[in-house]
């Protein structure tokens, strides 16, 4: 195993960096301007997380690497992102879905990260959480507002969750990452943050009349890097082929 | 070429004068971002935290600041970000907010949303979208004069 904090720190990166990216590829399509305009700004703000977590890893990773160098210039099977943010957007209520169970648990977990025994970590976290309470909020009244809708979009949002729920399992499971960073007081351990997840998750989807999937099966190994879904290698290719096509580019 | 150090409240004074590249009406400092000035030996350190994490104009902001100080006479300059404590709108002065407000833009506001419309003044308000033209900002929308206008959120 690299470096415990080294992993974390791109965990955490490539989330953001992942998510950003998908979440960016609505610009100029989503269904009414403010929409657009309002994702458009979640991606923005999920960026510049990824600059302040990769440029720390670069840092601790001590080779010299920085934010750009570790977003572009790394292979698939480097990243360590899970695998619900990587999956495709699908319509914008699948998208929504996404940001919503990812963003809960996101706050949960930052909220831990503020007490982190590292200060450059629970300085990141203080300043995501503002920004991701405040997705939260948006994707909380998102999906409130199309699960409790019309007949369409009340069906919609149910077939994301099904569609999604068995990615919300790795985001609560533990790794040797995960207890050794417990273990030092940086980061908390995933599987206590489950209740609070359930509680607050099960409230928003009684309130849009979703009904949460019987089965707690969840794939694993986005985040320790033991396998990828086929759509990271593709999200990637669009992603790198500027950086890798011309290294070292400026303009 | 400055032969004796400027005392910080000059530098302040000079930062004052830098306005926000996004809301020219505001300057730097009633945006709140400035959070320091001091002398580290004969190298002046300025700490900027930053608004939005993702925010574009915060390589403007610091390159402005670097300019401004730079047409001062200030040769040995060191820009510092600090992260923590993080960025609120309760920094804002309260010049800047009502700058804000005769400019278009109401100001933040803790119950979440605005006091009243910036042109009528109507309390009659409703939000548009969480989000706007930049980070910073949401779309609202006046119920009597029609008018939409941009919130600057709270945070």
């Amino acid at each position: 195993m690299s470096d415990p904090l080294f992993e974390f720190l791109c965990r955490m990166g490539d989330n953001t960096l992942v998510l950003g990216h998908r979440v960016s590829e609505w610009c100029g399509t989503a269904p009414v301007l403010e929409e657009d305009i309002a994702l458009a700004n979640t991606a923005l703000d999920l960026i510049g997380q990824t600059t302040l977590w990769l440029n720390l890893a670069g840092e601790v990773e001590g080779r010299g690497r920085d934010a750009d160098a570790l977003a572009f210039r790394r292979d698939v099977w480097d990243f360590r992102n899970l695998f619900l943010v990587e999956q495709p957007n699908g319509d914008f209520g699948q998208t929504m879905m996404r940001q919503f169970l990812f963003d809960s648990w996101h706050r949960l977990y930052l909220t831990g990260l503020t007490e982190s025994s590292d200060a450059r970590i629970s300085a990141i976290a203080e300043k995501s959480l503002k920004e991701v309470s405040y997705h939260l909020d948006r994707a909380t009244d998102t999906v409130i507002g199309l699960g409790d809708g019309t007949e369409e979009s009340h069906a919609r949002m149910q077939a994301a969750l099904d569609r999604l729920w068995p990615f919300v399992g790795e985001m609560f499971a533990g790794d040797a990452v995960d207890a050794a960073l417990a273990r030092q007081g940086t980061a908390p351990d995933p599987a206590k943050l489950r209740s609070g997840f359930d509680e607050q998750v099960g409230k928003v989807l009684a309130e849009a009349t979703l009904v949460r999937p019987d089965s707690d099966f969840a794939h694993k190994g986005g985040k320790t890097g033991t396998r990828h879904s086929e759509h990271l290698g593709h999200m990637l290719a669009q992603m790198q082929w500027l950086q890798r096509a011309y290294p070292d580019a400026t303009w | 070429m400055v032969v004796e150090k400027p005392l910080t409240e000059t530098v302040w004074a000079w930062l004052d004068a830098v306005p926000d590249p996004e809301i020219p009406v505001i300057s730097l400092v009633d945006l709140g971002i400035i959070r320091d000035v001091s002398w580290q030996d004969d190298t002046l350190e300025v700490t900027v935290t930053p608004t939005y994490s993702g925010c574009p104009a915060t390589r403007i902001i610091n390159l402005d600041i670097e300019t401004a100080l730079r047409d001062q006479g200030i040769e040995k300059l060191r820009l510092k970000t600090q992260l923590s404590p993080a960025w609120t709108t309760d920094w804002l002065t309260a010049r800047g907010r009502e700058r804000l407000e005769s400019y278009g833009i109401a100001p933040p506001q803790p119950a979440g949303g605005p006091a009243h419309c910036p042109q009528c003044k109507s309390g009659n308000v409703e939000r548009i979208s969480q989000y706007g033209s930049t980070p910073c900002k949401a779309q609202w929308r006046c119920c009597d004069c029609l008018e939409p206008f941009d919130y600057f959120k709270c945070i």
